[in-house]
């Protein structure tokens, strides 16, 4: 199986196949759930049946559908907040690189005032502040996020910039913009695609992690994040309904990073 | 050691095979049936030019194989022992302790945060071979030999307080502590400077010598091997062609390809010079007085004032950090002059790029030293060469697409490589691609920096070849940039020397390259190794007359 015009390892096809599932999962959603997400259906922690698979969880809700609704929220929200974020970090990222030592100089030291705070903190104050919007929750880890991914394609393109076809490109009067698109991100597509699913991953780890702080998403709507929070203090009892969200943000996790370290090793060889 | 021992044989290769592993399984062929015997203190030249399999045989006879490549057939035995069965830690030993190696980048060889003294004895260390203080005192032993400054001290000094030149020689310091039977050098001198090259040839030559130590000496230059070696193997596309005296093989070789390199290298010496029929013509290019500088502490270009014409080549010689370079990016505006004038077809050029018309900037076009890095490797041919047709002759895709084509036939390339990228394309390819690109903006002057130094020397003969031919059929005018005096000597009509950001002699090829010399001149012109055995002595003698 081909990627990207590369060959695939075994362990890359396994990452692939999981994200496809995910994907499904998360698109298909009102088709496949068998019950709406936030309607009560019965006992609390009610234990699997043919009715429902995984069994019931704290108010009687269908744990399969809340999982799979999850997957919509938790999976749909990391994409817009990376895809969102990535414009503008490799934006900044490229003009720092390309602009000269000025632009460099003030758009690094905005990414330097950002990132001397830890993100986890900065974001609970805000969502504290703001209150939690969903709105507010974008935009706070977008630009989190996009200082980390200034960072990396700041140096990617630096790289690029200083080799001679650049030079080249330059000599012959071309426009800024038309060097960065045609010289600079040609050659710097594929690291950046391996960067955005560890971004991924992490932005959908980050909010998992407000939303178990119960700064994140609100319910009634479901999220994997808060359905471990909400299922966490049931264990103690041996009800294992936590395993199942818990598990799911694992595997979303391992499936993405086997396909990103395919990526990057990807890069290496090329190079 | 006494003659009996000298006659033994000290390296014996049968039958050597290596293999590659390429990314669609199959299996390509690197060396095939390699076999040639060295005795103790031998030195035998491994002659070829890149791909011909000459580093991956010395790596193999130190029972060394790169990534992805293994020995599948052949023995080698190493003072009666066959190395390729030993385990990897006898291997190990051996490589530290007996045999040594030395690459041809020493600055990337040495580790910049540990001092070179520190570098040179930790095998010797690290094997067990000698104590602490032994091995600094036979480093220092070797630093006098080798002819290295303040040899008590320089061991003290980092990687980058040292010379190219010295850190070569250091790294053959590192290489004989131990006192090994077998040194393989890999193109030691290839990325020195000609007047350095006399003096690290020299020292690793005494230190092979008074040793007695037997050598595999890879390079691609005839006229160095000449120098060192007492028997010639030649390879191409790992098949050995030919294996003789180093005499007789320069002399009287026998196989047509060896005959090839040999006449190559020959006619780089010989060949006349080309007549400046351009007297009384008004100069595209004039240069008076230029001075441009990277910071305010030193001048990288001081004084400059040269004039270049139609249909000439106007070739600058000088060694790295001579400024030649810099004078190149003065001209195309990357670095802007600080006095002086520039002035093309009798107009003010302005001093920084972007003050430059794009008409301008057309007639101005540049040819890099490396094509790896010259060309986008993402893009196809026909959009490398095509975009110059459409920025500054406002073509159409077709129009455009057309004249690509035409080009591709002018640099003697095939019309189906127009949608490869680089990386589907030779060294010499890509160099003619360049080529294109810069005749496709239809300039009246080329800039040529170092062109032809990263190109196999048949390779850089065809690129040279066609640069004539366009600069006959087109009338371009060439600056030529190059460290090498035989190219100068085929192509340029004019020359100027620079030293330390000076122009120290400027004139036609033939005046320079004539007595009187410049004193710096004539170092430079004798410092060009020749194709005679006995020309490393002269050059010692005649500088220890005149010292």
């Amino acid at each position: 199986m081909r990627l990207f015009g590369h060959k695939m390892s075994l362990k890359a096809q396994i990452g692939l196949a999981i994200v496809v599932i995910n994907a499904f999962a998360a698109l298909l959603v009102p088709v496949i759930a068998p019950y709406p997400e936030a309607d009560v259906l019965g006992r609390a922690w009610a234990g699997p049946s043919a009715e429902h698979w995984l069994g019931l969880d704290n108010l009687g809700r269908d744990v399969l559908s809340r999982l799979l609704y999850g997957a919509r929220l938790s999976i749909g929200l990391s994409l817009l907040i990376t895809a969102l974020s990535f414009s503008l970090g490799v934006f900044g990222g490229f003009s720092a690189a390309v602009l000269g030592k000025t632009a460099d100089m003030v758009l690094s030291r905005i990414v330097d005032l950002f990132l001397s705070m830890p993100a986890l903190i900065f974001a609970m104050v805000v969502l504290s502040v703001l209150g939690t919007d969903l709105v507010v929750l974008v935009v706070t880890i977008c630009l989190l996020d996009a200082t980390r991914i200034f960072r990396v394609s700041r140096a990617l393109a630096m790289n690029i910039v200083a080799l001679d076809f650049v030079e080249v490109a330059r000599l012959r009067g071309e426009g800024l913009w038309w060097i960065v698109r045609r010289e600079v991100m040609p050659n710097a597509v594929l690291p950046l695609v391996a960067e955005f699913g560890l971004r991924f991953c992490f932005t959908f780890l980050f909010i998992s992690a407000l939303s178990f702080l119960g700064l994140g998403i609100q319910p009634p709507s479901a999220d994997w994040g808060s359905m471990v929070k909400d299922y966490s203090a049931m264990i103690m009892l041996g009800v294992p309904t936590v395993f199942y969200p818990a598990g799911a943000i694992a595997l979303l996790t391992i499936g993405i990073n086997l396909v990103v370290d395919w990526l990057t090793s990807q890069t290496a060889a090329e190079h | 050691m006494n003659d009996r021992q000298r006659d033994t044989t000290l390296l014996d290769v049968q039958g050597l095979r290596i293999e590659a592993l390429t990314p669609s399984g199959a299996a390509a062929v690197l060396v095939e049936n390699a076999s040639f015997t060295l005795k103790r203190g031998e030195v035998l030249g491994l002659i070829g030019e890149s791909g011909a399999g000459k580093s991956t045989i010395g790596l193999a006879s130190m029972n060394y194989t790169r990534a992805g490549c293994a020995i599948t057939a052949g023995r080698i035995l190493f003072d009666g022992r066959d190395i390729l069965n030993l385990s990897e830690r006898e291997g190990r030993a051996l490589r530290g302790a007996r045999i040594a190696y030395i690459a041809q980048s020493a600055a990337a060889s040495f580790n910049p945060a540990l001092t070179i003294g520190r570098q040179v004895c930790e095998v010797a260390i690290r094997h067990k071979i000698l104590g602490k203080a032994e091995a600094k005192q036979r480093a220092v032993d070797l630093f006098r030999t080798l002819e290295l400054p303040d040899p008590e001290t320089f061991g003290n000094r980092y990687p980058h307080q040292a010379s190219g030149g010295q850190l070569q020689r250091a790294m053959a310091a590192m290489a004989m502590i131990t006192e090994p039977d077998l040194l393989v050098f890999d193109e030691p001198t290839t990325a020195l400077d000609v007047t350095t090259q006399v003096e690290v040839l020299a020292a690793f030559r005494k230190l092979i010598r008074d040793r007695g130590t037997a050598a595999l000496y890879i390079t691609h230059d005839l006229a160095v091997v000449a120098q060192i070696a007492d028997r010639i193997m030649v390879l191409r596309h790992g098949k050995t062609v030919e294996t003789g005296d180093a005499d007789d093989i320069l002399q009287h070789p026998r196989e047509t390809y060896t005959k090839q390199l040999v006449a190559e290298r020959a006619a780089a010496m010989i060949g006349h010079f080309i007549a400046d029929n351009h007297a009384g013509e008004a100069p595209v290019l004039s240069l008076k007085a230029v001075v441009a500088s990277y910071s305010s502490l030193n001048r990288a270009v001081s004084d400059v004032s040269l004039e270049l014409k139609r249909g000439e080549t106007l070739a600058i010689v000088g060694e790295s950090g001579s400024g030649k370079s810099t004078l190149a990016r003065v001209v195309v505006g990357l670095l802007p002059r600080e006095s002086g004038d520039i002035d093309f077809k009798g107009e003010r050029l302005p001093p920084a790029l972007h003050e430059r018309s794009r008409d301008t900037l057309r007639r101005i076009q540049m040819i890099y030293q490396i094509p790896d890095l010259a060309l986008n490797p993402k893009q196809t041919l026909l959009e490398i060469i095509g975009r110059p047709i459409e920025f500054y002759l406002g073509k159409s895709k077709e129009e455009a697409r057309e004249r690509v084509l035409a080009l591709l036939r002018q640099i003697e390339l095939p019309e189906s490589y127009l949608l490869r990228k680089p990386p589907a394309l030779s060294g010499g390819q890509k160099q003619r691609v360049c080529i294109a690109r810069a005749l496709a903006a239809e300039p009246d002057i080329v800039i040529c920096d170092e062109v032809v130094s990263a190109l196999d020397p048949l390779v850089a003969e065809e690129i040279l070849g066609l640069l004539r031919r366009l600069q006959e059929t087109l009338g371009l005018a060439y600056l030529f940039i190059t460290h090498d005096l035989s190219t100068v000597r085929r192509l340029a009509n004019k020359v100027a020397v620079m030293r330390k950001g000076e122009v120290v002699a400027y004139g036609e090829t033939s005046e320079i390259f004539s007595p009187p010399y410049h004193p710096y001149t004539k170092l430079l012109l004798s410092s060009v190794p020749e194709m005679r055995s006995d020309w490393l002595d002269e050059v010692l003698q005649m500088r220890s007359f005149r010292d």
